[in-house]
C-alpha cells in the first residue's frame, strides 16, 4: 500500500507554506478526537487514516465550544464548503506539521479517497486460472434469456373502421282510420243491351266489309255444319251399342221363382180357384174365389150336398200363409169378381147362376191392413183361428137377373143414368155365358160411382133424371164369344130400344139379333177364354183361345197383327205383363206358363216354365214394390202360387216401348203386303182360267 | 241522277248478296240461327228473336275476343280463324274478322 501523493503545483506550495492550500494541518485535542471518533491510533491509523467528517458536527462542535472548539480556525473554510463530509486524514509522520489535516476541497478529497478503491480488485483478479465447462441453457433460471413479445404500445393501431352485417327489420306499426259510416241503402242500375237502329243496320248490310267477309267465312262455315250433318263424330258407339245399363250386371236368374203359396185346407178341398185379383190398395193381399170343381152332370147329382157346403171368395195375406184373412160368402159359385176401382171396399162379383153379388168389406179393411204389417192387434179382438165371414151385403134377384152363369164381370167408370120405371140395372158389364171377357172400352175417368143392384138400395142412390149421354168418349168393347169369335161393338145404343135403357141385361140378345157388331172375328176354335188390353198401349188386345192366341190392334179390321201357333196343350188364359210392353205370360192346362216376349220371338214362348200340376186357372200380376214383382197364378186343384217375377222379366229397356209399336207397323205391312200378294195370285189365276194372259188388258179391266 | 241510281244499285246488290249468303247458310240442314254482329258485339243481322241474339252476341264475342287473344298470345303471329263450340244440344261456329263477327247454331244430331 502506497499511496502516491499527488505530483503537482499543489507538492510544490507545501514547501512554501508547509502545506498546500487545500489541506489544513489540525491539532485535535483528545475531546475532539472522541467526539468524533478519529481517534489517533485508534480510530485512524496510518494504513487507514482517512476518516469522513460531517460537516454539521463540526458547525454544531464550533456553536458548542466556540472559540475553544479545535475546528475554529477553519470556520470560515468548513462553512464554505459545499459538500456535507469533510475528509481528515491523520498525518503520522507530521507532513504538515500537526497530526491531522483537513482537506478543504473536494476535488482533493475524491482524489485522494478514489485511487484507493480503483487498484484492489485488478490486482485479485489477474493471472488467476480459469476454468471453462459446459451448461445446459435449461439448468438454471440464468441458463438462458427469454425475449418474450410484448404489447409494445408505441404500434398498436385503434381500429377506425368496422365492416358489420345488419338485417333491417321491419318494425310493426299500428295505425288506424276513421271512416264516414254512410247509412246503406238500395242502388240498382237498369241496362238494356246496345242496338244498332235501322238505318246503321243497314248502313252495315250495305258495307262492303261485310261482304267480303261473309264471303270469305262462308267456305268454312259450309264445309263444318256439312261434317255435322254427315256423322255425329261425338257420338260413342261403343257406349251406345248398350241398351240399357243394368243389363252388365249379370243377373242370370230367368226363371220365376215361387216366393209363397196358399193352400186352405179347411176350404179349398176338391175345389179350384175360378178367379183371382189383388186388392188393388193393399199390397200383400189377394183374393180368391173358390168353386166347385164338378162337371156339369156332377153338380146336378150332388146338388143337395152342394147347398149345405157353400163358396167362398178368400182373402189371402202373405204374412199368414196357412189362414185366409177373411171369408165372403157367397150364394152360389163365384166364377168372375172385381174390386171397385174407386172404392176398393165394394167388391162385385158374378155367380153361377146368374147372381150378382155385392160385398162390403169395410169393416174389416182395419184387419187386412193390419195384418200386413204384423197382426198383433187382431188376436185382442178375434180369435186367430178363426177367420171372420162376409155376408153379401147385396144380390141380384134371379128372376131378373142373368139365365147363365156370368162368366165375367167389369167395372164401368162412369154412372149413368137409367130407368125411368124405378129399377136400377146394374151398370156392371155382366155377361153371360156366351160371351167373355168385356173390356169396357171407355176412356176411364176418374171418380168411377157405383149404382146399386136392384132390391137393396144402401149404397149411393142416384138421382131419377135422365142425364145426357157423353158423346166424346169411345164406346166400343171387345167381346169374346164361346165358339171362338171375337166381336167389336158398340154398347152405347140409341134409344131405339123400348124402355131406352142404356144397358140391359137382354142387351146381349138384341145386340146379337138387332145391331149390328162393327167387327165379328172368328180366330179361335173355341171358346175365347181371356181378352185383355195392353196396359201399355190402349189398342192392341191379347186374345187367347184354347190353342192359339192372337194380338189385335183397335182400328185394324182385316184380322189380328199377330197369330200365334197351334200349341199342343190348351192354352187356358193369358196376361199382359205389368212392367213390359211386349211381354205377356200364358197359362197352359199342363200347369206350365209361357212367357212371350214379342221382341225375342213372334213364333214361340221366349221361356216356358211348369208351375204345378194341374191347369192353370188364373193369372194376375202386381207389382208390390220396384224391386219385387209378383205373379199370382191359380191352378185347379186349388192352391194359388205366387212367383217372382224375375228381374229380366220386369225390367224393361228403353227402346220397348218404341219398338212396339214399330213391330206393330212391321206385322201390318206384313199382313198388308201378303194380301196383296194373294190379290196378285188369285188375279193370275182367273185370267189363267179364262184364258187371258195378256196383264195390260186385265188392268185396265180391273 | 243516273249515278247516285248506279250507286244506288251497287249497295243494293252487295246487300242481296249478303242476304243471299246469309239465306244459303241458314237454309243448310240443322242449321237453327245465324248473326251477324260488330266488332263490339252489337248484332246487324238475325234470324233468332232479339233477346237470344242479344244473349248470343255478347257472349260469343267476348269468348272470341278471348281466344283469340289466347291464340295470339301464343304466337304473335298467329290469329284466331274459326272457332267451334260443341255441346250436348247444339254446335255454336264463329267466325271473325277485323270488324264483324258470324254466329251459326246449328243442331248437329237429327
Amino acid at each position: 500500500m502506497s499511496s502516491k501523493r499527488p505530483k503537482s503545483k499543489e507538492a510544490s506550495k507545501i514547501k512554501g507554506k508547509g502545506h498546500p492550500d487545500y489541506i489544513f494541518p489540525l491539532v485535535l485535542t483528545s475531546a475532539t478526537q472522541e467526539l468524533f471518533g478519529c481517534q489517533a491510533d485508534e480510530d485512524v491509523t496510518g494504513e487507514n487514516p482517512y476518516k469522513l467528517l460531517k460537516k454539521e458536527d463540526i458547525i454544531k462542535d464550533m456553536k458548542t465550544r466556540a472559540s475553544v472548539s479545535d475546528f475554529s480556525p477553519v470556520k470560515q473554510l468548513v462553512l464554505d464548503y459545499p459538500e456535507d463530509e469533510l475528509l481528515l486524514v491523520f498525518d503520522r509522520d507530521f507532513t504538515y506539521g500537526q497530526s491531522f489535516y483537513l482537506v478543504l476541497t473536494v476535488e482533493a478529497k475524491e482524489n485522494i479517497l478514489k485511487l484507493r478503491y480503483k487498484i484492489s480488485p485488478l490486482q485479485r483478479r489477474c493471472g488467476a486460472p480459469v476454468c471453462f465447462s459446459d451448461r445446459s441453457a435449461q439448468d438454471g433460471k440464468e441458463g438462458f434469456v427469454e425475449c418474450p413479445s410484448y404489447q409494445d404500445k408505441s404500434f398498436s393501431i385503434r381500429e377506425m373502421e368496422k365492416h358489420t352485417a345488419i338485417q333491417a327489420s321491419s318494425d310493426t306499426k299500428n295505425s288506424s282510420t276513421q271512416t264516414l259510416w254512410k247509412h246503406p241503402k238500395n242502388i240498382w242500375t237498369q241496362y238494356e243491351p246496345r242496338e244498332f237502329s235501322l238505318e246503321e243496320k243497314e248502313h252495315h248490310l250495305r258495307s262492303k266489309n261485310l261482304k267480303n267477309f261473309i264471303t270469305s267465312v262462308l267456305i268454312r262455315f259450309e264445309i263444318s255444319l256439312q261434317q255435322n250433318y254427315i256423322t255425329d263424330v261425338f257420338c260413342d258407339d261403343w257406349t251406345a251399342l248398350c241398351e240399357d245399363e243394368g243389363a252388365l250386371t249379370g243377373k242370370t236368374e230367368t226363371q220365376l221363382k215361387e216366393y209363397q203359396s196358399f193352400m186352405d185346407l179347411h176350404f179349398s178341398k176338391e175345389k179350384t180357384i175360378s178367379h183371382v185379383h189383388w186388392h188393388p190398395t193393399i199390397s200383400g193381399v189377394i183374393a180368391v174365389a173358390m168353386t166347385e170343381r164338378l162337371s156339369l152332370e156332377e153338380r146336378i147329382d150332388n146338388s143337395t150336398k152342394l147347398l149345405l157346403n157353400p163358396s167362398y171368395i178368400l182373402f189371402w195375406n202373405f204374412t199368414d200363409p196357412i189362414n185366409p184373412q177373411l171369408q165372403l160368402e157367397c150364394p152360389d159359385d163365384v166364377l168372375c169378381f172385381q174390386f171397385c176401382p174407386s172404392d176398393p171396399n165394394i167388391i162385385a162379383g158374378g155367380c153361377m147362376n146368374g147372381q150378382i153379388v155385392l160385398w162390403d168389406i169395410s169393416a174389416h179393411v182395419e184387419r187386412l191392413q193390419d195384418t200386413r204389417s204384423g197382426g198383433k192387434n187382431i188376436s185382442n179382438k178375434l180369435d186367430k183361428n178363426e177367420t171372420p165371414v162376409v155376408r153379401y151385403c147385396a144380390v141380384s134377384g134371379i128372376e131378373n137377373g142373368h139365365k147363365a152363369p156370368i162368366t165375367d164381370i167389369q167395372w164401368l167408370p162412369e154412372t149413368f143414368e137409367l130407368g125411368s120405371s124405378g129399377e136400377y140395372s146394374p151398370l156392371k158389364f155382366s155377361l153371360r155365358d156366351n160371351t167373355v171377357d168385356c173390356p169396357s172400352g171407355d176412356k176411364p175417368l176418374q171418380n168411377a160411382e157405383r149404382e146399386e143392384g136392384c132390391g137393396f138400395a144402401q149404397l149411393r142412390v142416384p138421382s131419377a133424371k135422365q142425364q145426357k149421354p157423353m158423346e166424346n168418349i169411345s164406346t166400343k168393347l171387345y167381346v169374346g164369344t164361346e165358339d171362338g169369335e171375337l166381336v167389336y161393338t158398340d154398347w152405347k145404343m140409341e134409344k131405339d130400344n123400348d124402355s131406352g135403357r142404356l144397358l140391359k141385361v137382354e142387351f146381349l140378345e138384341c145386340f146379337l139379333s138387332g145391331t149390328k157388331p162393327i167387327h165379328r172375328f172368328l180366330v179361335h176354335d173355341t171358346l175365347v177364354n181371356t181378352v185383355t188390353r195392353s196396359p201399355f198401349f190402349k189398342d192392341i188386345i191379347l186374345t187367347v183361345g184354347s190353342f192359339s192366341f192372337a194380338i189385335w190392334k183397335e182400328g185394324v179390321t182385316n184380322g189380328p197383327i199377330l197369330m200365334s201357333a197351334f200349341s199342343r196343350t190348351m192354352r187356358t188364359v193369358g196376361h199382359w205383363s205389368l212392367s213390359r210392353p211386349a211381354v205377356f205370360f200364358i197359362g197352359k192346362e199342363d200347369g206350365s206358363i209361357e212367357i212371350w216376349d214379342l221382341l225375342q220371338n213372334t213364333h214361340e214362348p221366349s221361356q216356358s216354365q211348369n208351375i204345378s200340376s194341374a191347369a192353370i186357372t188364373c193369372i194376375r200380376t202386381s207389382c208390390i214394390s220396384s224391386k219385387q214383382h209378383l205373379l199370382a197364378v191359380s191352378d185347379r186343384l186349388g192352391t194359388l202360387h205366387i212367383l217372382q217375377i224375375p228381374w229380366t222379366l220386369r225390367r224393361s229397356s228403353n227402346s220397348e216401348e218404341l219398338v212396339m209399336p214399330l213391330k206393330q207397323e212391321e206385322e201390318l205391312e206384313a199382313e198388308a203386303l201378303k194380301e196383296y200378294e194373294q190379290f196378285l195370285a188369285l188375279e193370275k189365276d182367273i185370267l189363267k182360267n179364262m184364258g187371258l194372259l195378256n196383264e195390260t188388258e186385265d188392268s185396265s179391266d180391273m | 241522277m243516273f249515278c247516285s241510281s248506279l250507286l244506288f244499285c251497287s249497295c243494293y246488290s252487295v246487300q242481296a248478296e249478303v242476304e243471299d249468303t246469309l239465306k244459303r247458310i241458314q237454309g243448310i240442314n240443322g242449321v237453327i240461327g245465324t248473326i251477324v254482329v260488330n266488332a263490339e258485339g252489337i248484332p246487324i243481322k238475325t234470324t233468332l228473336d232479339n233477346s237470344t241474339t242479344v244473349q248470343y252476341a255478347g257472349l260469343l264475342h267476348q269468348l272470341t275476343m278471348k281466344a283469340r287473344s289466347t291464340v295470339r298470345d301464343i304466337d304473335p303471329q298467329n290469329d284466331l280463324t274459326f272457332l267451334r263450340i260443341r255441346s250436348k244440344k247444339h254446335e255454336i261456329m264463329v267466325s271473325t274478322d277485323k270488324e264483324y263477327l258470324l254466329i251459326v247454331i246449328q243442331n248437329p244430331t237429327e
